[in-house]
């Protein structure tokens, strides 16, 4: 019979509501709480819940780490074949709560898990491209629909069986394409497309298009004899010996460097931190990916008014999009604190 | 009005014969007459014939096109006109398929992007040409030519026994009989008011260099985005000359059979008027693909359309034809269903494609090309195994000690077709 340990929060335990949103992790063996009971029901005599873990959404998320090491060594002792959290419906702190621990006790234990909760749940963003999520209505009133996607998927995760396109076992896209077969053929499901478009009924998509942030440049600079040009890059550049150690692929973080009477990149002094491309003429002249050697000459004919001091740099290299935004959006404030009136922007 | 009534000519077997003929549904081939078709081309060396049913352990590779058989009946021009017939405006009449079988082209041209058609295992799933009994001509170029000089040879061999075998139905009752029937631009609005106007619009291969389509026997890449009565293709208006990815390439047989086409015609007159085909390119530059774009979407506004179905041909470079196409098409308040495959990477985890807009908020897709296979040793091998390894979806290990070949379903012919032909999809 497969194992199954179930998460919970104290409210669907029954515990009680925010007011006891503060206990610690509980452990019972043997029992079975709230949604649990329908879990029980669907699984018929193909598994069982071994334990219930039951933590207070509050305490979760405010003493994470003594949190998660306690639920981790409980999991660990008990070893089930597959470990559920939720569902956490659309109540925040809990989808964070599901999402955190079914990573951890895949990630470190090894067990294969599983959670559900409303898309808009902010947990269904930070891991559903972790951890199965199953998608689920906005309230409890969801929880037969929820158990009846859930439980199947973690007896197909106990089973070891392979997993689905997302259409086919229920959670959300997560980021990996999987192939199926379609009862009808591509035109056909084209044709049907185009009916419901024509006819404004709603439809979905197969492949939803990657969000492109595309921004509208600003308008020209009026005088740029009077303008202070800064330089930022997703090219990589950074002093000799790379000192903040930007990842060459997939940074966390950007460097910011002092470039005050530096009229010239030199091989000896500066090179790409960027792993995704040829980095031999970038370290041969970094000039070649952020142009200070022009730069300088045009500050000194009066072409621009003044190059800024420092620049702004990471790598481009698979970084995640999100972080990139979160470093401009930290940088040009001060570039902005810095009376900056343009930038440009460089890429490899 | 336009009208082509299409006979099926149920094929059940071929077999090799003293006399080429039908009979009862068996295509008998008399081995010899068809040899000295093919080798009317002083290009190709040598040619050899086998047969491949569904289910038989066989896999036929490098395979380059599949053809259906048809003969023209009644009416204006001939099959492949500009190309086999005389130039003549086709798609009215009356026209016999061979159904359930076709001819395979087959050998080495280019050899890392001709493609593998498995007869049976879990190969066979990929292509649709498994179910077909397919009789298969293995050429072979003569020595010292060049594959731009060979492919064309190839080519032409196989309309030319297509053709050969076509004509042997023209006599023949048909199984079962489909009608066609299209409008004039006024007619169609005045016939069928208030149903919303759609055309398809086809994206012809054009990226040169043995990536290559034709129309009435003109390269595609020297065309403007043009209309056509889509009963036209049903007489091979549009052929094949690709010797690209074989998972996501348009056979002639995809072209005479058009999926789209034939879903469309489906709902004419009933859900929809079906006004007619646009084709365009997918050429190289930039000037050409902003000119083709705009003069699709300069079409669709002409003919007042009120929703499309856009297919691709190829990956990558073609992204940017398919996403301008749409977005201009789109932005003429004209809406627009895309039908693309994915490169995703052998994880699924990548973007899937080069190129995207909002406007593309309505995706037909023919799966992951990059999903990783293992197709099991088969009894027989129609061709050569020689360049698996090569293949496009092939690496260096493909072709592995125990006769099984592990490859991306890029390598299968016909696995992602973006006509929609098949029904792979992904999510």
């Amino acid at each position: 019979m497969i194992k199954v340990v179930h998460y919970i929060n104290q409210f669907f335990a029954q515990i009680g509501g925010e007011e006891m949103a503060h206990i610690p992790a509980e452990r019972h063996d043997g029992e079975v709480k709230g949604p649990g009971a329908a879990f029980k029901a669907a699984f018929k005599d193909e598994a069982e819940i071994i334990s219930t873990i039951v933590c207070g959404d509050s305490y979760f998320n405010e003493h994470l780490e003594e949190a998660k090491s306690t639920i981790l060594a409980w999991v660990k002792e008990l070893n089930p074949d597959v470990f559920i959290a939720g569902p956490a419906f659309n109540a925040g702190r809990y989808g964070v709560a599901c999402g955190t621990i079914a990573d951890a006790v895949q990630e470190e234990l090894g067990i294969p898990a599983v959670t559900g909760m409303y898309v808009e749940n902010p947990g269904a963003d930070m891991f559903k491209n972790k951890v199965y999520t199953v998608p689920t209505k906005n309230s409890a009133a969801g929880a037969r629909d929820a158990v009846s996607k859930m439980a199947p998927l973690a007896l197909k995760l106990a089973k070891k069986e392979a997993i689905g396109a997302s259409c086919q076992d229920n959670y959300m896209p997560n980021g990996t394409r999987v192939n199926f077969f379609e009862e009808k053929r591509g035109s056909r499901r084209a044709v049907d497309m185009l009916l419901k478009k024509l006819a404004d009924k709603p439809f979905v998509t197969e492949y939803p298009m990657p969000d492109f942030d595309r921004v509208a440049p600003n308008p020209a600079v009026k005088d740029i004899s009077k303008a202070t040009i800064a330089i930022v890059t997703s090219g990589g550049i950074v002093p000799k010996g790379n000192p903040d150690h930007i990842e060459s692929s997939n940074a966390s973080h950007y460097g910011e460097y002092d470039i005050t009477g530096v009229t010239d990149l030199t091989e000896a002094t500066y090179e790409t931190a960027h792993g995704g491309y040829d980095p031999v003429y970038a370290n041969e002249d970094s000039d070649r990916v952020i142009p200070v050697d022009v730069l300088r000459d045009m500050e000194k004919e009066g072409i621009i008014g003044k190059l800024h001091n420092k620049f702004y740099t990471t790598v481009g290299n698979g970084t995640a999009v999100a972080s990139s935004k979160a470093f401009a959006e930290e940088f040009s404030q001060k570039l902005l604190a810095d009376g900056v009136d343009a930038v440009i922007l460089t890429s490899t | 009005m336009r009208r082509l009534e299409l006979g099926h000519i149920n094929i059940t077997d071929i077999q090799f014969g003293s006399e080429s003929k039908i009979e009862n549904g068996v295509l008998y081939v008399d081995e010899e007459a068809v040899k000295a078709i093919v080798l009317e081309d002083e290009r190709i060396k040598d040619c050899k014939l086998d047969i491949a049913k569904p289910g038989e352990s066989v896999r036929i590779t490098p395979v380059k096109d599949v053809i259906e058989p048809r003969v023209k009946v009644e009416g204006r021009g001939g099959i492949f006109p500009g190309v086999i017939s005389k130039v003549d405006t086709v798609g009215e009449g009356k026209t016999y398929a061979l159904k359930g079988m076709a001819v395979v082209t087959a050998g080495k041209i280019v050899g890392f992007q001709e493609g593998i058609i498995d007869m049976t295992g879990p190969g066979a799933d990929y292509t649709p040409f498994s179910k077909l009994n397919n009789l298969v001509v293995v050429c072979e170029p003569v020595e010292g030519i060049k594959q731009h000089d060979y492919e064309p040879a190839v080519r032409f061999a196989g309309f030319r026994v297509a053709v050969y075998l076509g004509e042997l139905a023209r006599e023949l009752t048909p199984d079962k009989v489909e009608v066609f029937e299209t409008y004039g631009i006024m007619e169609g609005a005045e016939k069928l008011p208030g149903l919303p106007r759609v055309a398809y619009v086809q994206m012809l291969q054009s990226q040169g260099l043995l990536h290559d389509t034709y129309v009435y026997g003109v390269d595609a890449k020297k065309t403007l985005s043009t209309i056509m009565t889509p009963t036209e293709i049903m007489d091979g208006a549009i052929v094949s000359g690709n010797c690209v990815s074989a998972c996501d390439k348009n056979p002639t047989y995809v072209h005479l059979n058009n999926g789209v086409v034939h879903d469309l015609f489906e709902e004419h007159g009933k859900t929809i008027n079906f006004v007619c085909q646009i084709i365009t390119n997918e050429n190289v530059y930039l000037a050409d693909k902003q000119r083709s774009s705009d003069w699709t979407a300069k079409l669709c506004r002409l003919l007042d359309l009120d929703g499309i179905v856009l297919s691709q041909e190829g990956f990558g470079n073609p992204d940017t034809d398919l996403i301008m196409n749409c977005k201009k098409i789109e932005a003429e308040g004209v809406k627009t269903v895309i039908i693309t495959d994915e490169y995703a990477g052998r994880d699924g985890k990548s973007q899937s494609l080069a190129d995207a807009d909002v406007a593309a908020d309505a995706v037909i897709t023919g799966g992951n090309a990059n999903q990783v296979i293992v197709l099991p040793k088969l009894d027989k091998v129609i061709g050569t195994l020689d360049y698996v390894n090569t293949i496009a979806g092939g690496n260096e290990h493909s072709l592995r000690e125990d006769g099984t070949i592990e490859v991306e379903i890029q390598a299968i012919t016909g696995a992602t077709n973006e006509t929609g032909f098949g029904y792979l999809s992904a999510r």
